[in-house]
């Protein structure tokens, strides 16, 4: 349907997608309907780097992670993966590649113990019978490595806290040594507490090397764990920064779609208010927004 | 619940966030209360005061008799309730069974004394007869999408109406005393062979809690401590050596006992301990997840469906095994409701994903305790469903509240 972008990608600031990028999206592009969910829209993330996918609701971001997944493939665009282009038409070429992906429903099986989780559909057996012993160790040392902290491998998923529970759904996807992990909204319904574990889990991944791309809507974790934020808008890109060269009005600017928002108009209030304070010379006594 | 975290480092020697945290047996049940995972104690708790009281009212109750009538007469309604565990584990029902085990009676009946069919391959014709009306069933609700519950209640009065056109226009079929099938429950084990048999479970079970315990240990995982192990070796050999002994004391460990208890065991193992019964707690826990984890739900469901209507075909033999004949009202009255309401008091979840194949075992046992109880004092049957139908409640109840109880401590 759409002009094929080719390989070449228009972002806001972060300039064309990052010299070796383990999974590179291009000119993106799916239609439900009458709705275009995205539009010529694009993503990278490299090896050992967060990527916060965001954007305001019905962007297209779960569109996006969908696509990748190969739950619900594009109708246009070109994905590489380590440089090389693939197709990606069913969540089984997905996993192949090294793709993991957690959906914000963790998919989990209350009735089974952590472990049985862990292992689902991927079972260790000795001929028909489970191996539950191995299965037990290496889940043992997986979520050791990830520091999640369970009462018991062995206690019914239904027991756990939300934040136990994303953990194990995070440590699950990692059983097939993946090298690029979706994480469609890992915090929403989290308390402060559990979202700090699941966000110190995140930067685990990043440490082992992996590419996260993570989908929130809470811009404070966001700001926590991501490297770059990619930003969309109407299902087209709107913008992609650096996180630490970045201020959180930029990004809710991009969101929003700039100087048109109550958000936008209540920050340029506040910045000249800021600037003219900085100024020093008109000092107004009256200004209402002072603190910050 | 530890959220530690923040920015130290891992301590290098992890304590294990996993071990088993120790502590007293009080402690355990009452966790287990609240979180909703009794296990079969209520029920085994249940079957000790029916005892209590019926043998208080009736001095013959627990006697090697009474109890050895009992094996038999369960043994038939507990074959079908295997079955139907399977089906509950799915988070589905079946109400085709008891039609389906009349309908296998039937053909039996039919095969062999009308058709001159050998009663060996008879029993054998029948089995894969009922895996067929099980395969269909399976293949309507998983494949088209009719509920469960609809398809089966469309089988119970199909297959009812092909039991009684199988058995036109005689109504009832006599099989011989002294066949296969006849024997089947009408055969104790010689007492040497009831205790062989006995030690032998013993010993096996021994041999693999001690194996399991050492390559455990050698894994460097927690292992349940000796003393654990001893009591529950030394429980399950008590209960054994009382049974045979009380059996032997009469006529000897009945064979459909033997084969009903050996139908279990071999379930439980499937069930807990191959990747297909992994399969089934999952879809019975999450279709979802079972899909996304790239589980073939529909063959588990055909599957199961399969193999419910299977032992409902084999249940149906035993029946016919222990009356002599098929008649139309094989597998009709009660059965389908004894056999659902046995899993159920067996613990069982209605909900789909909570259960074990003792449940079947446990609960054909309630059921046939309050059978024998009711007739040794004389009562009417109506009595008999009063009793029945408050314990199958209570038993539900209790499903009920364990699963709130699931619930609120899930979100805790
Ligand atoms: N299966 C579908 N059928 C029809 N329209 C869809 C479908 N999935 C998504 N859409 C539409 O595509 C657009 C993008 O949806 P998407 O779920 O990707 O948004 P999102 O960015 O994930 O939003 P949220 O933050 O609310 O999760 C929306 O307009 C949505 O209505
Ligand atoms: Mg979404």
């Amino acid at each position: 349907m759409s002009e094929q972008a080719g390989g070449t990608t228009r972002q806001g600031d972060g300039g064309p997608s990052p010299d070796g990028a383990v999974l590179s999206l291009a000119g993106i592009s799916k239609r439900f309907g009458a709705v275009h969910a995205l539009s010529d829209a694009s993503l990278a993330v490299k090896a050992g780097e967060v990527v916060a996918l965001v954007g305001d609701n019905g962007a297209g971001k779960s569109t996006m992670i969908k696509a990748i997944a190969g739950v619900n493939p594009a109708d246009d665009g070109e994905i590489l993966w380590e440089g090389r282009p693939v197709t990606i038409t069913k969540p089984h070429d997905a996993a192949t590649l090294g793709i993991a992906t957690v959906y914000q429903d963790l998919a989990l099986c209350d009735n089974l113990d952590v472990v049985a989780n862990l292992f689902l559909g991927n079972e260790v057996a000795n001929g028909i019978v489970l191996d539950e012993i191995s299965m037990e160790r290496r889940a043992t040392e997986l979520l050791d490595t990830l520091s999640v902290k369970i009462p018991s491998v062995r206690t019914p998923v239904a027991s756990l806290s939300g934040g136990q529970r994303q953990s194990v759904a995070i440590a699950r996807s990692l059983l097939g040594e993946p090298k690029v992990v979706l994480l469609d909204e890992p915090t929403a319904a989290l308390g402060v507490a559990q979202t700090a574990q699941v966000l110190d889990l995140i930067e685990r991944l990043r440490d082992r090397g992996l590419g996260v791309v993570l989908i929130s809507h809470n811009l404070a974790d966001v700001r926590a764990v991501a490297d770059r934020v990619a930003v969309l808008r109407l299902g087209r890109n709107a913008g992609e920064f650096v996180m630490a060269e970045t201020s959180q009005e930029q990004i809710v600017e991009a969101i929003t779609g700039a100087s048109e928002s109550v958000v936008t108009r209540r920050q340029a209030r506040v910045e000249a208010a800021e600037a003219a304070r900085d100024v020093g010379q008109k000092r107004q006594a009256s200004d209402p927004q002072e603190q910050s | 619940m530890s959220t530690t975290t923040t920015s130290t480092p891992p301590p290098p020697p992890v304590e294990p966030a996993t071990a088993e945290k120790r502590s007293s047996p009080f402690g355990v049940v009452a966790e287990r209360l609240r979180s909703g995972e009794l296990g079969p104690w209520p029920v085994i708790i249940g079957l000790i005061i029916i005892w209590i009281v019926f043998q208080s009212l009736n001095d013959r109750f627990l006697t090697a008799q009474n109890l050895s009538n009992m094996a038999v007469q369960i043994a038939a309604a507990g074959t079908i309730s295997v079955g139907v565990v399977l089906v509950l584990l799915l988070g589905e029902i079946d109400l085709s069974v008891g039609s389906v085990a009349g309908v296998g009676a039937a053909a039996l009946a039919v095969l062999s004394v009308r058709h001159g069919v050998g009663e060996v391959p008879a029993v054998i014709i029948v089995l894969i007869l009922g895996a067929l009306i099980g395969t269909l069933q399976g293949f309507i609700f998983a494949k088209v999408g009719v509920p469960a519950f609809v398809v089966t209640l469309a089988g119970n009065l199909g297959w009812l109406g092909l039991q009684l056109y199988l058995l036109f226009p005689q109504g009832t079929i006599n099989i011989p005393y002294d066949g296969f099938v006849a024997k089947l429950t009408h055969t104790n084990l010689s007492r040497i062979a009831g205790w062989v048999v006995g030690a032998l479970i013993v010993v096996a079970y021994a041999a693999a809690a001690v194996v399991d315990g050492r390559r455990r240990a050698r894994a460097g995982l927690p292992t349940p401590s000796m003393t654990a192990t001893l009591v529950r070796i030394i429980g399950l050999a008590v209960v054994i050596g009382a049974t045979v002994a009380v059996l032997n004391s009469w006529q000897g460990v009945p064979l459909a006992l033997v084969i009903f208890v050996g139908l279990v065991v071999v379930m439980d193992l499937v069930l807990r301990r191959t990747r297909y019964g992994r399969q089934i707690f999952a879809v019975g826990g999450n279709v979802e997840a079972a899909r996304r984890a790239g589980m073939n739900v529909a063959a588990i469901r055909i599957s199961v469906f399969a193999l419910a209507s299977t032992f409902a075909a084999f249940g149906g033999i035993l029946f016919a095994s222990r009356s002599f004949a098929a008649s139309q009202a094989t597998g009709g009255g009660d059965t389908l409701l004894i056999a659902i309401a046995a899993a159920v008091i067996g613990g069982v979840s209605l909900f789909g994903g909570r259960g074990s194949a003792y449940g079947a075992l446990l609960g054909s046992l309630v059921l046939g305790s309050i059978a024998s109880g009711m007739f040794l004092l004389q009562l009417e049957s109506s009595v008999r469903y009063m009793i029945t139908a408050a314990v199958l409640l209570a038993a539900v109840i209790l499903d009920s509240l364990s699963r709130r109880g699931r619930a609120a401590h899930g979100r805790a």
